[in-house]
């Protein structure tokens, strides 16, 4: 990788990441959600593998902590869901929306600004689902990341063996 | 017998599409109840204003599991079938 383009990476991970957790935090109010913020913050993953040079291991244990954090995400997306069932409602019931608490300010009906802190469920479903996808595809990203240096290590290999290397 | 079943699924495929483009008036929908409640009830019943993450979070919930699963599963997959390659070249080794 060329020194620009690590560079341009190197400025362009974070604020991609930063824009992600915006768009899955304003789930709730505007366009885009859990999948598509998650998608987002997975670019800013990928930008930030570009930019650093890991050696295997390190790869390897961010790997697994993009796996945990993809595995966190969907569990707390089914626990989030069973809490209808604790509160006497229905599987996915939105059981904290329009009570005052956490995420549960009431809305105003018809258009209107917006508040972060409405939308009971939704919003820390949506969290929960960015988390998830921002996990999954950097798990995606480290294992053909993985394969493509290998294949580059067995071609070196095979040329210093035939002894093409200067 | 398989050209007399390709044309048998030619035609029913056919006739399908032949449905769907004529049969249907576009833009009227046979029953839009569901669509109205949801547009009428969505901001006060489940507080968000975004009434299209309101159905696919809310009303929906379920259906979005199973995306979200399908994607989990993906992943899995995709580990799966690049982790061997790396085990195999291991034991070759």
């Amino acid at each position: 990788m060329s020194l620009i383009v690590r560079f341009m990476a190197r400025l362009a991970w974070p604020l991609c990441l930063v824009y992600g957790l915006y768009v899955v935090l304003h789930g709730h109010l505007t366009p885009g959600g859990g999948f598509q913020g998650g998608a987002v913050m997975a670019t800013g993953a990928a930008l930030m593998l570009v930019s650093r040079g890991w050696s295997r291991e390190e790869a390897e244990s961010h790997e697994r902590r993009m796996h945990w954090l993809e595995t966190l995400g969907l569990a707390g997306f089914w626990l989030l869901a069973l809490g209808g069932l604790l509160h006497g409602a229905a599987f996915f019931h939105n059981w904290p929306a329009n009570t005052g608490g956490l995420f549960g300010g009431a809305v105003a009906p018809g258009p209107n600004a917006g508040r972060l802190w409405t939308g009971g469920t939704i919003p820390m479903m949506n969290l929960a689902v960015g988390l998830e996808v921002l996990g999954g595809l950097s798990v995606i990203l480290h294992g053909f990341g993985r394969v493509m240096g290998e294949a580059e290590r067995d071609a070196e290999g095979e040329k210093r063996e035939a002894g093409d290397v200067e | 017998m398989r050209a007399w079943l390709k044309a048998f699924a030619l035609l029913a495929v056919a006739a399908l599409g032949w449905q769907v483009a004529t049969g249907l008036r576009f833009g009227e929908p046979g029953s839009a109840k569901t669509d109205e409640y949801y547009l009428a009830h969505a901001q006060e019943e489940t507080g968000a204003n975004n009434v299209v993450t309101a159905i696919v979070f809310d009303y929906r919930g379920f259906d979005t599991l199973g995306e979200a699963t399908v994607l989990f599963t993906a992943v899995l997959g995709t580990g799966l079938a690049l982790r061997r390659t790396r085990k195999g070249e291991e034991g070759e080794e």
